[in-house]
């Protein structure tokens, strides 16, 4: 170790400037620049949904033709899932895992670099899009063929786009599999590693089984459209449900993909304030890992109405079902481990409470879109775009936001500004469920998605979503200047901010050095 | 204390409000699900409804204890941490019995989905077209036999602009509604001419994709006459706002004069077209 040191000299010595970004191989440096890329997608996919919701605030045409909104709602999608969400798992893990096994960095630290500098150049892909001719992809974000078929050059550039974010999130995946098997700290038994490692390590499985399936898909759409093949065309002998079946066999487990570290974070956060360990610990583990694997099996509960042999639909119903059965466990531990406990409220508790609270609700509403007659009369309505919000954005956004407010003061050394944070919380919670809880209801009555205008007895509705959705989205650039202040001008964070704190993380000093552990700590 | 009451206050009336739109059914719902007018609308209502309650039933026991420790085992008021953390006696419990009430949900929902599937021996069929953007109705087989026909939204394009007053069936209505008599098994068979799309009539409990090159099917049997409004439920391109379907149910009588009706001004338009050329 000595050695190594004389060789560097300075152990916190890197290149300054610009350059320090553009070829850094620290995982320190890779997540941060993950954690703003996702931010500023998210505020790109935040700023479409609000022109989605400022179309639909009342009846009639007024700001988005029919098909610019069909590009809005498509690009949202994408951009969300792709730019926002999963880029931001990502990056917390680039920060969290080798700090939280004791290891010094990522396994494949250059390759690291590589996989976070291919987003920026899907994301301006994507972007882009809206500028050429025929204008981005309006065929929806899980763009069915044949209506993909029909688009311009838009649909090229998001299939090209998505190629790169998939070869960006295997790279990542085999990255943070190859750090957790093998990087640990002496004594780490897989059945001591951090929730948030175990969750992350399964994810990544879920990442490199499903992710080229999406590749695989895309291509043969792009040689559809470009190279006479007909994979997707009943005219040259293929089959438009076929990339249904490929589509949702990467899709289902994507969903999972954006909440199994969710998962992970809000099981750090509970027991750090409720001083308290985590309840059931092993079944945490193993709920975590048959949700990920029945997720690979329940690809079609998303095409009941596509046609399917009754048989087929009973199968696909039944294994939907029970994935709520892990999930509850996962949710009765939570509750376990508040039970009885020394609980505080710091914002990340705050976040963590509301992800349970609104995860359950998305989670039920999914136990009834798994019930087949009535997932075939809400499928395609905003009852579903309800639905998968309560789990997206309260479940996997919220755990996001819980786990940035939990580990800042360790990222920067200052604290954040308690008062600022704690409204954060409450302005989303309560506008997020005045956006989305109607929708139930339009769902129910009867509204379709992915439509620019609407018959009169949904206005109402609408209209209070809308107003929701505007002050979710403001409430979200509170955000942006909370972190900022903090960076700038925030008070001293102590190394263990939190008392009831028991991960790895913790015994380094704040902020976390530039090499977290030299010297890999022993896990008794 | 005073935000707690507030809190509490809000969730009493969403509940409130949530369980009076539950059984304030009306034919142009704005809120629920419209009123069900098949046997498999109203199985489906039933379904939904039993799943809600015992959704709410989890709901309120598991936040019950979440918001009793919340409340209680504060460390502001001085609670101590207890350190137990497993259980495999608690585990067992919840994990058995969310599978008992999953298998009490699924076994309804098993018998709906045999039924629904069953579409032999239906008094008429009629099969439906998906067109960017219209659905086109060909009766194949039954009473109203040969008829033929396109639907198209009939809603004036300046309500659409704006620029008129939007009436009472703004964008569901259409210029020639699909017919059908009250009480017979009416299969619809599904196609498309060039992109998916769905042909969806909420209060007959039917949604159907409709796939070029594919043909697929489904059932419904109308228990009262009056008109049913749906929409196209998949995406299909720029106008896929402005593909509603209209139901008229009738009584068998007037059904039978409509079908008479309409077989005869198609044979005029044959002829007019034969004297054409």
């Amino acid at each position: 170790m000595a050695v190594v040191q004389d060789v560097h000299g300075h152990h916190d010595h890197h290149p300054s400037g610009i350059m320090r970004w553009v070829m850094t191989t620290n995982h320190k440096d890779i997540g941060t620049m993950y954690l703003w890329f996702s931010f500023a997608m998210f505020l790109v996919g935040g700023f479409l949904a609000m022109g989605i919701r400022a179309e639909l605030f009342m009846p009639g045409i007024q700001i988005l033709e029919p098909e610019l909104f069909n590009s809005f709602t498509t690009l949202h999608g994408l951009i969300m899932v792709f730019g926002a969400i999963m880029p931001a798992f990502v990056g917390l893990a680039n920060w969290q895992v080798p700090m939280m096994i004791g290891a010094p960095d990522m396994a494949f630290a250059r390759m690291n670099n590589w996989s976070f500098w291919l987003l920026p150049v899907a994301g301006m892909l994507l972007i882009s899009s809206f500028f050429v001719p025929g204008g981005a992809a309006a065929g929806g974000w899980t763009f069915y063929p044949p209506l993909s078929a029909q688009g311009g050059l838009g649909v090229d550039m998001m299939i090209f786009a998505i190629h790169i974010l998939g070869a960006s999130s295997i790279m990542g995946a085999i990255n943070i599999i190859t750090t957790i098997l093998n990087m640990r700290a002496p004594g780490m038994t897989l059945m001591k590693m951090p929730m948030f490692v175990w969750t992350w390590l399964i994810t990544a499985y879920l990442l490199v089984l499903v992710m080229p399936v999406l590749a695989g898909t895309v291509t043969m759409l792009l040689t559809d459209r470009h190279f006479g093949t007909s994979f997707f065309n009943a005219a040259g002998g293929g089959d438009p449900v076929l990339f249904q079946h490929i589509f949702w066999f990467f899709g289902h487990p994507e969903v999972y993909i954006m909440i199994l570290p969710a998962f992970g974070i809000v099981s750090e956060i509970v027991p750090t304030f409720s001083r308290k360990p985590l309840f059931g610990y092993a079944s945490m583990v193993y709920a975590t890992a048959s949700i990920a694997i029945l997720s690979c099996i329940v690809w079609a509960h998303h095409m009941f109405t596509a046609g399917m042999p009754t048989v087929g639909q009973l199968f696909f119903m039944y294994a939907t079902m029970l994935i709520a059965v892990p999930t509850g466990v996962k949710v009765f531990n939570w509750t376990a481990t508040m039970w009885r406990g020394s609980l505080t409220f710091e914002t990340p508790m705050l976040f963590s409470i509301g992800f349970i609270f609104l995860f359950v609700i998305g989670g039920f509403s999914g136990v009834i879109c798994a019930i087949v007659p009535i997932d075939i009369q809400v499928q395609d309505t905003y009852y579903v775009i309800a639905h998968f919000h309560y789990v997206l954005v309260s479940g996997a956004l919220f755990a996001i936001f819980g786990g940035v407010y939990y580990w800042l003061p360790k990222w920067c050394g200052r604290m954040y500004d308690v008062k600022l944070a704690n409204m954060h919380f409450w302005l989303s919670m309560i506008f997020f469920n005045v956006a989305f809880f109607v929708q139930h209801f339009l769902g129910l009555a009867g509204m379709p998605r992915r439509i620019p205008d609407y018959s009169l007895q949904f206005a109402d509705f609408n209209m209070i979503s809308s107003i929701g959705a505007f002050g979710f989205g403001l409430s979200q650039l509170f955000f942006l200047y909370i972190v900022i202040k903090c960076i700038r001008s925030g008070e001293k964070a102590a190394d263990k901010p939190w008392e009831g704190a028991t991960t790895l993380e913790w015994t380094l000093p704040s902020p976390a050095p530039y090499h977290s552990f030299e010297t890999p700590p022993v896990i008794k | 204390m005073s935000s707690k009451s507030v809190m509490a206050l809000l969730g009493s009336a969403t509940l409130v409000l949530y369980s009076s739109m539950a059984f304030s059914l009306d034919e142009t719902s704005k809120y629920f699900h419209p009123q069900p007018n098949s046997i498999i609308a109203q199985e489906t209502y039933d379904q939904h409804i039993f799943a809600l309650w015992i959704c709410l039933a989890i709901f309120i026991v598991v936040f019950g204890v979440m918001f009793y420790s919340i409340l209680k085992h504060r460390k502001s008021v001085g609670y101590k941490a207890a350190n137990f953390h497993h259980s495999t006696v608690v585990e067992i419990i919840w994990t058995a019995i969310p599978l008992l009430i999953l298998i009490g949900m699924a076994f309804p929902a098993t018998k709906t989905v045999v039924a629904m599937k069953d579409t032999s021996e239906p008094d008429i069929t009629i099969k439906a077209t998906g067109y960017q953007w219209m659905w086109g109705y060909d009766y194949l087989q039954g009473e109203g036999e040969g008829i033929s026909f396109f639907s198209k939204l009939s809603t004036p394009t300046a309500q659409l602009e704006g620029k008129e007053a939007k009436g009472e069936n703004y964008l569901l209505e259409v210029d020639n509604n699909l017919v059908v008599p009250v009480g017979k098994k009416i299969r619809v068979i599904t196609t498309a001419n060039d992109v998916l799309h769905a042909w969806w009539v909420p209060a007959f409990g039917v949604k159907q994709d409709a796939i070029p090159g594919f043909i697929r099917d489904v059932w419904f049997t109308a228990d009262r006459p009056g008109v049913y409004r749906g929409q196209c439920a998949e995406l299909c391109g720029k106008d896929h706002g402005y593909m509603p379907i209209v139901v008229e149910v009738l009584e068998a009588d007037k059904y039978a004069q409509w079908a008479a009706d309409k077989k005869k001004a198609s044979a005029a338009v044959v002829n007019t077209a034969a004297v054409g050329n």
